[in-house]
């Protein structure tokens, strides 16, 4: 199984980011990355480890993600029990950069298992095999979450927050979004403003009744479906209203929105 | 022809006006009738009867007025017969005109035999409007068929048996019936003759008030059965596109679009769509609020909640882009074509950012045309605006008049200008009427016709005036704001369930939030002594519930740990050749507790008395149980609030706060807890809705309800004793529906079967009432186990 991005994943660069994450890379600092959902952290990740060409592993963590998850787990078989590695040590022996999608997701006492290869120390601990992973030179490990759905109960520990180098995402502005909207999917840029323009409506409701504003990605699945033929008012409802709220009143009011928007 | 001296003399029919009018005769030989009054009305109505109706329809009308002649109430229903009932052939069509008589000459007759005698004649006044609203004879029917039950309902009668008492509604419910059949459908009016039928059938001088449309509830009932959409119902949506297209928040005040008149009944009234801007240095700060009118029904293939937006777009534009002009040196006529201007400014604007608003507009754009308007016989300036206005937003259209043309192209050139402003557009305008001005325009008589535009706003943010005027201050005030007033909250108005009716009663009950004065918390503290024992107890169980710690699942087949023992148990059996257990794996898992409670508490005046077998009072031990479990859920950190009911009829029910969600079980209130006086009655219903309110606010996975009461559901102005109950289990179900969890504690045996029917199987019944304490304590502890 090869870990290897191959095609060149698309990537608008909004400021300096690309530059500041070869600078942290070079250091192999950890690094997190924070915005709401769908804005573009995932895709930007990928994208410095297809520049860096450096394998690259995805782990989507979860409430019921258990340290062993992480790190590996026993498994029988026939011939009595193997070890089997999980992600974080697959990277941690290949020197790859893995990457914890929506960490705070996970237990804390999931996530105190990465704090030994965040500091100096780089190495990481496998109790059940007595053995201790010195990890790879190339090995960098880099976190994303949502600090919108921070809860009492869900938050990183300072403990941990503390061992990473931050990036802030956010949607990108109008122009560039439209930008992004025509390379991804090859939509006409005035249906791509009309689009941005919905989607900025919507964000404007975040709070009042909307836990989230539209993401970048639904903006892109609904330039998908324009480009399928479906016509616009409807794709917009399919991937920007239906998903996201299923308050009727918000739904009218978006829907609305739409109606006005589309000739 | 000679002149007739009209009288009693039948000799005087040869020399009558219809001497050679056979039929005229022939009728008024059938209607055989000797009232001095009934002949001038005769004369009045019989050609024009015989010019609408059929021979057969004429013959069995005057028939029929021949019986109603001779019944021996007067010339009243004779009178009005003569004069109505061709208009009711007419509107419900000839195939129906003789069955629509025999059921209306069978309503007639039991009206004469009953004490309702003196509503024949009303009935036959509204009976014509009536059959022109309705349209259609089976809706007619199903008119007089509630009009018949109506009467049968509200008619008194003393003893029970004989009908004597004349209904104190029936008149004047005929007399409203036709203005309310134009705003409200067939069914909305039978649900507002049901409701003020079954609120007062035994209450005769509040039945005349309802049904004159004198009292408040028969006009709340008439809201909610308007047909259209209300402004309140559509609020939320309207803001929430105000925020998502302008950013902008605005308070939304309904308009009335109708006004009750005793004498005439419900009348339509015309608003305009208003708005008012308190303006701060950031427009994030500036203080919006539209007026908008209360009721909207679809218009022109346009949704009523599209028209709603229109009308708030239109101001919100005119908020954003317009700016006030100094009125005073202005006429009228200049005044209204600036305003006129602007609005289509705004309008194209509006069309060009948002091309789906385009639709609707032109849609509801009145179809005005050129030279619709007389110039020799009024004043044609308002048409001239509304042409050229249309002109503008539709570019199609072919202009006639070459001068509106022109202004029509420098207007848009005009609008081209990135620079434009309200003062430029305004200085159009002004040419505009000075170029165009005719001496006609000065005329008396306006040509309104086609010139008022649905969404368009009434611009009073327009206009500044440096000197006073006389104009009164109509702008829409905002309600008064939530100001807390020391004793009491304003009050809230609840609705109440009426289970004869199946509906609910709008805005029936008044609550009024009162935070419970404060006693000595040392009081309860006291109380807690007496309990010493039982706190040790629950403190073990509180301890082993308590969230602390992990529990483990084993015997999981995809768990997160390998179990050992069972792993080896596994191992052994392969060797053993046995098929080994897949599932040798365990889960580890975190206690947590979410959960929001309110508890109710009945302080009505049987609180007082003496418990029995101790010396204390049904409240102290109630004072008692309710500290132990606040104090047990504080050590579980569920989150508890307090409070206590009771009632004083439906315009007074008060609820005590006692502790809320954020506060901490406290000296504060235990204070409060302390100090409860019980007195009144129960009106359980209003106090479990109002309760309900902020536990449904609250973000707990878990919202639980309880109850403490000692009786009946029950108030002073209260005769039915079950209507109480339903109403409490009607919330209580609804309650339930939306996952909160109900649970009742009854402290008197005797009402057993009340509480059944409000909370099912949820309830707990206490006989020893001394060990209530306890039994409150480990009922919640077995509940949130």
């Amino acid at each position: 199984m090869t870990w290897m991005v191959v095609d060149e994943p698309l990537y608008l660069p909004l400021g300096d980011e690309v530059a500041l994450y070869e600078a942290a890379y070079a250091a192999r600092l950890p690094v997190m990355v924070k915005g709401p959902t769908g804005c573009g952290k995932s895709r930007f990740i990928e994208h410095m480890a297809w520049r860096l060409k450096k394998p690259f592993i995805t782990v989507a963590c979860n409430e019921d993600m258990t340290a062993s998850d992480l790190v590996g787990r026993f498994l029988l078989d026939q011939q009595g029990t193997r070890w089997v590695d999980g992600p974080l040590t697959q990277a941690a022996r290949m020197g790859a950069i893995c990457y914890l999608d929506e960490v705070v997701e996970a237990r804390q006492d999931t996530t105190v298992v990465i704090h030994a290869l965040t500091d100096h120390r780089r190495s990481l601990p496998i109790d059940k095999k007595a053995e201790l992973v010195q990890a790879h030179p190339d090995f960098q490990l880099v976190i994303s979450y949502n600090p919108g759905y921070q809860s009492v109960m869900k938050d990183l520990k300072q403990s941990t927050k503390q061992r990473f180098v931050a990036f802030d995402f956010d949607y990108p502005e109008a122009h560039k979004e439209a930008q992004i909207l025509v390379a991804e999917t090859g939509v006409t840029q005035a249906i791509a403003d009309v689009l941005v323009r919905i989607a900025t409506s919507a964000r404007a409701l975040k709070g009042h009744g909307l836990t989230e504003g539209v993401s970048t990605r639904l903006l892109v699945y609904t330039a998908i479906l324009i480009q399928q033929g479906v016509s616009p008012a409807a794709a917009c409802r399919m991937a920007l209203v239906r998903p996201i709220t299923d308050d009727v009143d918000i739904r009218q009011s978006l829907d609305h929105v739409i109606d006005a928007c589309w000739a | 022809m000679s002149s007739t001296h009209a009288g009693l003399d039948l000799s005087a029919e040869a020399s009558s006006p219809w001497a050679d009018e056979p039929q005229v005769q022939a009728g008024w030989a059938l209607l055989d009738c000797s009232l001095p009054a009934v002949r001038p009305i005769f004369e009045a109505t019989a050609h024009e009867a015989i010019r609408r109706l059929t021979p057969e329809t004429l013959l069995a009308y005057w028939s029929a007025g021949h019986t109603l002649g001779r019944l021996g109430r007067g010339a009243e229903p004779l009178i009005a017969w003569l004069t109505y009932w061709p208009e009711v052939v007419e509107a419900i069509g000839d195939e129906h005109a003789q069955v629509c008589l025999e059921k209306t000459m069978a309503l007639l007759m039991r009206m004469h035999k009953s004490p309702n005698s003196k509503a024949m004649a009303p009935l036959l006044f509204s009976l014509g409007p009536t059959a022109h609203c309705l349209g259609s004879f089976s809706l007619l029917k199903a008119y007089l068929h509630s009009v018949s039950n109506f009467m049968d309902a509200t008619t008194g009668s003393i003893h029970g048996r004989q009908a004597s008492l004349a209904s104190p509604g029936l008149i004047d419910m005929l007399a409203k019936t036709p203005s309310l059949l134009q705003k409200l459908s067939l069914e909305g009016w039978q649900a507002w003759l049901d409701f003020g039928q079954r609120a007062y059938a035994n209450h005769p001088p509040q039945q005349v008030e309802y049904f004159s449309l004198r009292s408040t509830d028969s006009l709340a009932v008439i809201q909610r059965e308007r047909h259209g959409l209300l402004m309140r119902d559509a609020e939320r949506i309207l803001s929430l596109s105000l925020k998502a297209l302008w950013n902008t928040q605005a308070h939304f005040e309904p308009l009335p679009t109708a006004q009750i008149d005793v004498a005439l009944g419900l009348q339509e009234k015309s608003v305009l769509p208003c708005i008012q801007i308190d303006r701060h240095s950031s427009e994030a700060d500036d203080i919006v609020t539209m007026g908008l009118p209360d009721v909207l029904d679809d218009l022109s293939g346009v949704r009523a909640i599209n028209r709603y937006l229109l009308m708030t777009m239109h101001m919100a534009a005119h908020k954003r882009w317009s700016t006030p002009c100094i009125a005073d040196n202005w006429s009228p006529s200049q005044r209204v074509a600036v305003e006129w201007f602007e609005d289509t400014r705004i309008d194209l604007k509006l069309m060009t950012l948002w091309p789906g608003l385009r639709h609707s507009m032109m849609a509801l754009y009145p179809p005005v045309k050129e030279g619709e308007c007389n110039e020799a016989t009024h004043a044609c300036l308002l048409h001239r605006l509304s042409i050229f206005s249309r002109s503008v937003l539709d570019p199609s259209i072919e202009l006639q008049d070459a001068g509106l043309s022109d202004w029509r192209s420098r207007f848009i050139d005009l609008l081209n200008d990135p620079a434009v402003n309200t003062e430029r557009v305004a200085q159009l305008a002004l040419q505009f009427v000075a170029k165009t001005r005719r001496p006609t325009d000065s005329q008396a008589e306006v040509y309104f016709t086609h010139t008022q535009v649905d969404w368009r706003d009434d611009n009073r943010h327009l206009w500044r005036f440096i000197e006073e005027g006389d104009e009164e201050d109509t702008s829409p005030s905002r309600s008064a704001t939530s100001e807390e007033e020391l004793k009491s909250l304003p009050p809230q108005l609840y609705p109440e369930w009426d289970e004869a009716a199946g509906n609910e009663r709008p805005d029936w009950v008044r609550v009024y939030e009162f935070l419970h004065p404060s006693g000595q918390a040392s009081d309860i503290d006291q109380l807690l002594l007496k309990h010493d024992a039982l706190s040790k107890k629950l403190k073990r169980v509180i301890d082993q519930l308590k969230p602390q710690g992990r529990t483990r699942t084993r015997h999981l087949e995809f768990g997160s740990e390998l179990d050992l023992d069972l792993a080896i148990a596994a191992q052994i059996d392969i060797k053993a050749g046995l098929i080994p257990s897949q599932r040798i794996e365990q889960h580890f898992k975190h206690i947590e507790r979410d959960l929001s409670v309110q508890l109710v508490m009945d302080l009505s005046a049987s609180l007082n008395e003496e418990a029995p077998g101790t010396r204390q009072t049904v409240l102290q031990i109630s004072q008692e149980a309710v500290s132990i479990l606040a104090w047990a859920l504080s050590e579980l950190g569920d989150s508890l609030a307090i409070g206590g009911f009771h009632s004083n009829t439906r315009h007074d029910v008060r609820y005590m706060h006692i502790k809320g969600f954020e506060e901490s079980w406290a000296e504060e209130t235990k204070a409060r807890l302390a100090a409860i006086q019980p007195a009144y009655s129960t009106r359980m219903g209003a106090a479990i809705r109002h309760a309900s309110r902020p536990l449904m606010s609250r973000k707990s996975a878990k919202k639980m309800l309880l109850v403490l009461t000692d009786g009946e559901p029950s108030d002073v102005d209260v005769s039915d004793p079950q209507y109480l109950t339903h109403d409490a289990r009607q919330i209580v179900k609804e309650l339930q529906a939306q996952g909160v969890f109900v649970w009742c504690i009854q402290l008197h045996p005797d009402f057993e079967s009340s509480v059944r029917t409000i909370f099912g199987d949820h309830c707990t019944l206490v006989d020893q009432i001394q060990k209530l304490p306890e039994i409150l304590a480990n009922l919640f502890i077995r509940l949130t186990r």
